[in-house]
């Protein structure tokens, strides 16, 4: 077997586009597989665009996304994928049956309907319930769950059929800080112990920080990456947003502010 | 009451239309789309009064019609707040034609009321072969496509990314919910199609947290409000249209209150 290629997701001068709107210009940068990066960046700023076309859903304007030593392309089983908006129908169905739906659900069939018949559908349910901690509430209704309970079920199912790179769109949203750093607890154990490539946005930096190895910054159309350390600064945010921005570190947390004083990131930070 | 040809009859083309009304319904009710099932049975009535008037078949003329509709309506918007407007829009204008349709037909009240409330004693032998024929057919696809088409449903944005096509699935179930209105409509009637196919499916919906299960109530109600409602028909006297419909709407308000009762 050939030894596994070592870059992820690589963008080479991507230009995306949705709707002829732009959101990303010459992006550039190289993410290596198995890393752990949060995709940064202020609401608008084409965070789930670009996580759209890593998966093959918005082909680029301009330039070339390799993932996973491929171009992109949709329906890559090699990704697993958690959508802002995961779930939109089925309040009253367990969590296991939202799970069991999405198993093997992209092909035709009825086994859907009744993934309790197959030992071997229903052992895969489980182990994916007991990565993402969900088992022990994955038999109630979801319409009866907390957002991060709920969170962990659609995890659950971002994990189904082993892919080597995850992407996870906002799944701080919405979510107390006490929830925040659970799911951000439960994603750093899964990327431990499974080992894959993690990619999640958010518009915060805070709840990431000490869990990221590597942040993937967006603004004003560009994108730079790096570890924390090399990006979130003065100059760096200065020259990606083309204003004055300053970085502030207190009580470890990191404020980004703009130079109107309002804040582009850590806005949630009670002080 | 079986000794009479037109309650067998009566009874195996009600059971055969509530196994596939009760199957489609739950699909229709978790996807949101029960407007749409009520708006395409009076899309099909339009074609059907249009078939009385041209002197063919009136299950033909509301096949094509409904196919129509749930063609536009695949075409139309993905926002459902707008397709609501649209859907609305196009009922209203079925139903008058339809109503035209009858106005040049000179014929007697009966048709119109057969089309408009179902006249499920008198069906026979040839339109139950035919709706036994829609149904496998209805049932057979609803069965190759439930897999994605339930992906689809509850997580669109996955099943996107996973490859299955959501506007192509859309269309094709629109198409099968045209098929079963047109049966459900040989049975109930245009105007209470969302009672055999929502009703109990609705009921369903409430009460199951598996798929699988959801489905098997779906048809296990459906086919008790069809065969009870022929029953109390039968020794009341009364419509069997009346009796299907205030069982199905019985259905849902009990799984409501169960459905309280258990939180």
């Amino acid at each position: 077997m050939n030894s596994p290629p070592a870059t992820a997701v690589a963008f080479d001068d991507v230009r995306l586009a949705p709707g002829g709107f732009a959101v990303l210009e010459n992006a550039r940068f190289a993410i290596p597989e198995g890393a752990l990066v949060g995709l940064i960046g202020p609401n608008g700023t084409g965070k789930t665009t670009l996580l759209r076309a890593i998966l093959g859903l918005e082909a680029p304007r301009a330039g070339r996304i390799a993932v996973l030593g491929g171009p992109a392309r949709r329906g890559n089983p090699a990704i697993g994928y958690l959508p802002q908006r995961a779930v939109t129908a089925g309040p009253r169905l367990s969590g296991r049956a939202m799970v069991g739906a999405a198993l093997a659900g992209h092909r035709f069939g009825l086994a859907c309907a009744f993934p309790g018949r197959g030992g071997a559908a229903q052992a895969e349910i489980d182990r994916v319930l007991d990565l993402a901690g969900a088992t022990d509430f994955a038999d109630r209704p979801m319409g009866a769950l907390s957002g991060g309970q709920r969170q962990s079920l659609m995890l659950a199912a971002a994990l189904l059929g082993r892919p080597r790179l995850l992407l996870l769109d906002e799944p701080l949203a919405g979510l107390d800080p006490l929830r925040q750093a659970e799911v951000v607890a439960a994603i750093a154990r899964l990327h431990a112990r499974l080992g894959i490539g993690v990619i999640l946005s958010s518009h915060d930096l805070n709840p990431l920080l000490g869990t990221i190895g590597q942040v993937l910054y967006l603004g004003r159309g560009h994108a730079v990456l790096g570890t924390v350390d090399q990006v979130v600064t003065g100059p760096v945010l200065s020259d990606l947003f083309g204003a004055k921005i300053e970085v502030l570190r207190i009580a470890g947390r990191i404020l980004v502010l703009a130079p109107d004083g309002t804040m582009l990131d850590g806005a949630d930070a009670r002080l | 009451m079986l000794g009479f040809d037109f309650m067998r009859h009566a009874f195996l083309a009600s059971g055969i239309v509530a196994v596939l009304a009760g199957a489609i319904g739950y699909v229709l009710v978790l996807r949101g789309q029960a407007f749409a099932a009520h708006a395409l049975a009076h899309v099909g009535f339009a074609g059907a009064a249009g078939a009385v008037l041209l002197g063919v078949s009136p299950f033909a003329g509301m096949l094509i019609a409904a196919f129509a509709g749930a063609g536009l309506m695949g075409a139309l918007g993905e926002r459902m707040a707008e397709r609501d407007i649209a859907i609305g829009v196009v009922l209203a204008f079925a139903l008058g034609l339809g109503l035209l349709f009858l106005h040049f037909f000179t014929g007697s009240a009966a048709q119109a009321t057969a089309l408009l409330f179902g006249n499920v004693l008198a069906v026979g032998g040839a339109t139950l072969r035919l709706l036994a024929v829609v149904s496998a057919l209805t049932l057979a696809i609803l069965a190759a496509i439930a897999r994605p088409l339930l992906f689809a449903t509850l997580q669109p944005d996955l099943a996107e990314a996973r490859g299955v096509g959501l506007r192509g699935l859309g269309v094709v179930f629109l198409l099968l919910l045209a098929m079963a209105s047109a049966a459900a409509a040989e049975i109930v009637g245009v105007l209470l199609v969302f009672a055999l196919m929502v009703g109990p499916a609705a009921a369903a919906e409430r009460l199951c947290r598996s798929i699988s299960a959801g489905i098997a109530l779906s048809v296990g109600l459906a086919l008790a409000a069809a065969w009870a409602g022929l029953t109390l028909a039968f020794y009341t006297d009364w419509p069997a249209s009346f009796w299907i419909s205030a069982l199905a709407s019985g259905f849902y308000l009990a799984a409501l209150g169960i459905a309280r009762l258990k939180r």
